[in-house]
């Protein structure tokens, strides 16, 4: 089904519509099929004019079998398509989704409020699939996804040259299998064009974008190609060093395949070796960067604040999934902003920054490099689940000089070192790799005295340290760009929001403006520091709410730093916020 | 006994240093007669001896008596945090395979709470050298039991005697398929230092088990194989391709009495023969020592493979022959794109 929805994603794509994607599947890898929780749905919306999110109510359904049919049919407006898989809906797959004895929803009625073609298309496919005799029984049936992206394609007048052409690349080893479910997805298209069942066909004209190149990228694979980027330009070579664990696990497998940047990957032993050898890449003078989802952020905890003591660079990916402890690993959710800010012990602050979108993981991912080696400090990236498996189109860079500048420097030449000074504007201490002569110290976790770096235990120098660990982070505050208010500039509500609730809220006001609310929004990608704006733009409003998939973070960091009364937007049921939801909390508050 | 150990490879000579290059400006804070004292003076002859720049030697710490180690060595170090040293070395060496890295850390530091990393460090051969300080106790937080005190051992945490059996660190070692692998203690002085050359020159991951003395809260542990009277009859040192040979005079020997080692005079014609590359010798040997037979010393295993790092570097180079040089944009832009015209 996830191979199905990306095949129509990039055929959307590349006519030119603007899109989003929500793939939402099961953590088991081979769910029982049938069941309630073994339904693996692929949600995608495309459009002639921008949009954020991957919709609210899906004006079409593929339901291949009951339980999908169970699952989403709460989520369709009045009068929606569904094409349901007849075949499926034997007695069996009905019992499995939990219809009572002799209930089939094709056939009771229940589905009268909507526009139901419920189509045999396990047989349909088996019988176009008739000429292929050298594939068995089930490998034919394997194909009838494919059908119903054939019908699919129809509906929105979509050409499937783009699908064939992967199909064929896909099994070039196979080419028997690429042809059958090429003449299954042709055999789906030609019964809507055959059936007079079909009497609507839709066109979605190419949204109007920014001239340029574009191309559909997912969250993961931009933070990914963002953190070789910024190795490229800085000239360093990237070390990652992580455990496979979901939602988190495909940047380490992107990163995998960029051997030829020189990127290093490290499949480590346990979360606690992929944060200490990404430690020690970066004293050894690496771009370093680890990555995992909550759990293992949590095992990474000390030894973040070992990075934090020593300063060195270190970029810190959490792609975060429902919580706690286990939860729900492969749903989103926004529950470890307080984690990143005091996960540790001590007091050990660390800049935090925080995606918007799928394409924005990429200058995420550059930025984090920017100033984990510009100040000397580990750097967490809240990236989430939602962000990190959904797909959007991205402009690309045109050149090179479209990047911003990654500048490395490391400490060289005889003399006396001074292993903690620091650089009057950043509070950075030196790089000194290992390997240079002249230079050499020791650095630890005992607290270390100012400038020589010498283990001390003096209580004066501890309230120095602990100040300067603090206004280093401080200082990033700096360079944060001003907040720009999306909607109204002032009134009556403000929408406070981060991570990947950005396409919601952004279509949420611009809906409440139309309809005359004074709403505004306001996207931080900066969390530690706040943008500097930040207190100014919300005494513009008479009032300001945090929308995040929490019970109440930033609302919580927002009060006890600014003392405003925030209201807390959150949700925490594993999925994204929807637009109505937002629009609905907005009525509420700013009327 | 014959302390010797099997000719190294020669070491490339760089700048002459001296065991005085090495001595950093910090104070030793160990307690007077620990047995750390003799290891640090005998690293510090070694580090001169390595052949490499001194500004290439990092020594890597976890937390304990052993893990200051560091602070008193003039090169780079890294005191890091309870039982990751092996993990953030590992780091450091893929990171730059031109530098010697050294591991230092005690029993409880990487066969408790780093046991994991120990394992995989090994198993990976990185080219680092760890160095296990084994004093059978808990120093720094004053004396509760080890992974390798005694059954029955009475300390603070255990005042009725540990009811958890010990581990056998070289046994460890051997079976996480460690490349090399050695015993030494404290006080030998001349053995210590072969032994460290020896893994030094050994290219791949090096674990060596120090019997070191915890002169406060277990004092004498390993006086039977170590002190002068009793090693003779009580430790044997392993010679690659020598048999065993042991005792006051050099009048014993070790044969097998089917999978069992047993004493034997001088002069046996089925003398047990030192083997580096035999695993299962080396396994054997793992478990002897007590009852009767003498503890092993030396090096118990020396194997080629590649290294970790080495096999990294060589992914990289044939992916830049197949793929091509690193073209950033091309990255960017590979996959279905499309253009957006005015």
């Amino acid at each position: 089904m996830q191979i199905t929805g990306t095949q129509f994603t990039n055929t959307a794509a590349l006519f030119g519509n603007d899109l989003a994607t929500f793939p939402d599947y099961p953590a088991e890898i081979r769910a029982p099929a049938g069941t309630l929780p073994g339904v693996s749905g692929f949600q995608v919306q495309f459009s002639s004019a921008d949009i954020y999110t991957p919709g609210d109510e899906p004006d079409v359904l593929v339901a291949m079998n009951p339980a999908a049919l169970k699952v989403n049919l709460h989520t369709l407006p009045k009068n929606a398509i569904v094409i349901a898989d007849a075949d499926a809906f034997d007695r069996r797959n009905l019992q499995k989704a939990g219809y009572p004895k002799d209930v089939n929803p094709l056939e009771d009625g229940s589905l009268d409020g909507y526009r139901l073609f419920a189509v045999p298309l396990t047989s349909r496919t088996e019988t176009a699939l008739s000429p292929f005799e050298a594939l068995s029984v089930r490998e034919k049936r394997r194909c009838k996804n494919f059908y119903a992206l054939g019908m699919a394609y129809w509906l929105f007048s979509r050409s499937f040259d783009n699908t064939a052409g992967w199909l064929e690349k896909k099994f070039k080893k196979r080419p028997e299998i690429a042809q059958a479910n090429i003449t299954a997805m042709k055999a789906g298209y030609a019964f809507c064009d055959a059936s007079e069942e079909f009497q609507v066909q839709y066109d979605v004209a190419p949204a109007p974008t920014e001239p340029g190149q574009y191309r559909s990228i997912q969250g993961n694979q931009a933070l990914a190609y963002g953190l070789v980027a910024a190795s490229h330009q800085a000239g360093v070579p990237l070390f990652y060093g992580s455990y496979p664990i979901t939602p988190a696990s495909s940047v380490l497998e992107t990163l995998a395949r960029l051997k030829r940047f020189g990127v290093k990957t490290f499949q480590a032993e346990d979360e606690i070796a992929a944060v200490t050898s990404a430690i020690g890449a970066a004293f050894a003078g690496a771009i370093a960067a680890t990555g995992s989802s909550g759990p293992g952020i949590a095992l990474k905890g000390e030894a973040l604040g070992l990075a934090l003591m020593v300063e060195l660079p270190l970029v810190v990916v959490n792609v975060q999934r429902a919580g706690p402890s286990t939860g729900m690993p492969t749903k989103t959710e926004q529950s470890d902003l307080m984690q990143a800010m005091y996960g540790r012990n001590g007091e050990a602050p660390v800049p935090i920054l925080a995606p918007q979108s799928p394409s924005d993981c990429f200058a995420i991912g550059f930025e984090a490099v920017r100033i984990a080696t510009k100040y000397m400090v580990p750097v967490f990236i809240l990236s989430d689940g939602f962000i990190a498996n959904g797909a959007e189109p991205w402009r690309l860079p045109e050149s090179l000089e479209d990047l911003s500048e990654v500048s490395v420097s490391y400490r060289e030449g005889n003399g006396t070192l001074e292993p903690y000074s620091r650089d009057e504007e950043t509070l950075a201490r030196p790089w000194v790799k290992p390997g240079t002569p002249g230079l050499e110290h020791r650095i630890g976790g005992l607290e270390k005295q100012n400038l020589t770096g010498n283990v001390s235990y003096d209580p004066a120098n501890h309230r120095l340290m602990t100040e300067l660990r603090e206004k280093k982070v401080q200082r990033v505050a700096s360079e944060i760009p001003d907040l720009e208010v999306h909607g109204a500039p002032e009134g009556d509500l403000l929408l406070v929001a981060w991570g990947s609730t950005y396409g919601a809220c952004r279509q949420a006001v611009s809906a409440a403006v139309a309809n005359g609310l004074k709403v505004g929004h306001v996207h931080l990608r900066h969390l530690n520091p706040f943008p500097a704006n930040l207190p100014e733009v919300m005494a513009r409003f008479k009032r300001v709410a945090c929308v995040e998939i929490n019970s109440g973070q930033l609302a919580t960091l927002l009060r006890a730093k600014y003392l405003v009364d925030v209201h807390v937007l959150g949700k925490v049921e594993g999925q994204p916020f929807a637009v109505r939801e937002v629009l609905t909390h907005i009525q509420e508050l700013a009327s | 006994m014959n302390p010797a150990t099997p000719p190294s490879p020669p070491l490339k000579k760089a700048a002459a240093l001296t065991k005085k290059d090495f001595v950093s400006d910090q104070q030793v804070r160990w307690c007077p007669g620990c047995g750390d004292y003799a290891i640090l003076n005998s690293m510090q002859h070694v580090f001169a001896e390595l052949g490499v720049p001194k500004e290439d030697v990092v020594v890597i710490s976890g937390i304990g008596c052993a893990a200051r180690f560091p602070y008193y060595i003039d090169s780079y170090g890294f005191h890091t945090i309870h039982g990751r040293a092996p993990a953030l070395a590992t780091g450091v060496k893929v990171a730059n395979p031109k530098l010697s890295v050294w591991v230092v850390g005690g029993d409880g530091d990487m066969l408790s709470i780093g046991g994991n990393h120990l394992l995989h460090a090994l198993r990976r051969n990185v080219d680092i050298k760890i160095l296990c300080f084994d004093n059978r106790i808990y120093g720094l937080t004053k004396g509760q039991t080890s992974p390798t005190s005694e059954y029955g051992k009475r300390t603070g945490t255990t005042p009725l005697g540990s009811v958890d059996r010990p581990v056998n660190p070289i046994s460890i070692a051997l079976a996480a398929e460690a490349t090399f692998v050695a015993r030494t203690a404290d006080v030998f002085n001349t053995h210590l230092r072969e032994v460290m050359l020896a893994a030094a020159a050994h290219k791949g991951s090096a674990f060596i088990q120090i019997l070191q003395n915890c002169v406060i809260f277990n004092d004498g542990a390993f006086k039977d194989v170590t002190e002068r009277g009793h090693r003779e009859e009580n430790a044997v040192y392993l010679e690659h391709q020598k048999p065993l040979v042991y005792g006051k005079d050099d009048e014993k020997v070790i044969r097998m009495d089917g999978f069992k080692p047993v004493a034997a005079a001088a002069g046996d014609a089925d003398a047990l023969v030192h083997d580096e590359t035999d695993s299962a010798l080396a396994y054997m040997l793992s478990r002897m020592g007590g009852d009767g037979l003498p503890t092993p010393m030396g090096i118990f295993r020396r194997q080629e493979h590649p290294t970790l790092e080495s096999a990294m570097e060589r992914q990289i180079r044939a992916a830049r022959e197949s793929e091509g040089e690193p073209d950033l944009m091309a990255l960017l832009h590979s996959g279905d794109t499309w253009e957006v015209k005015q």
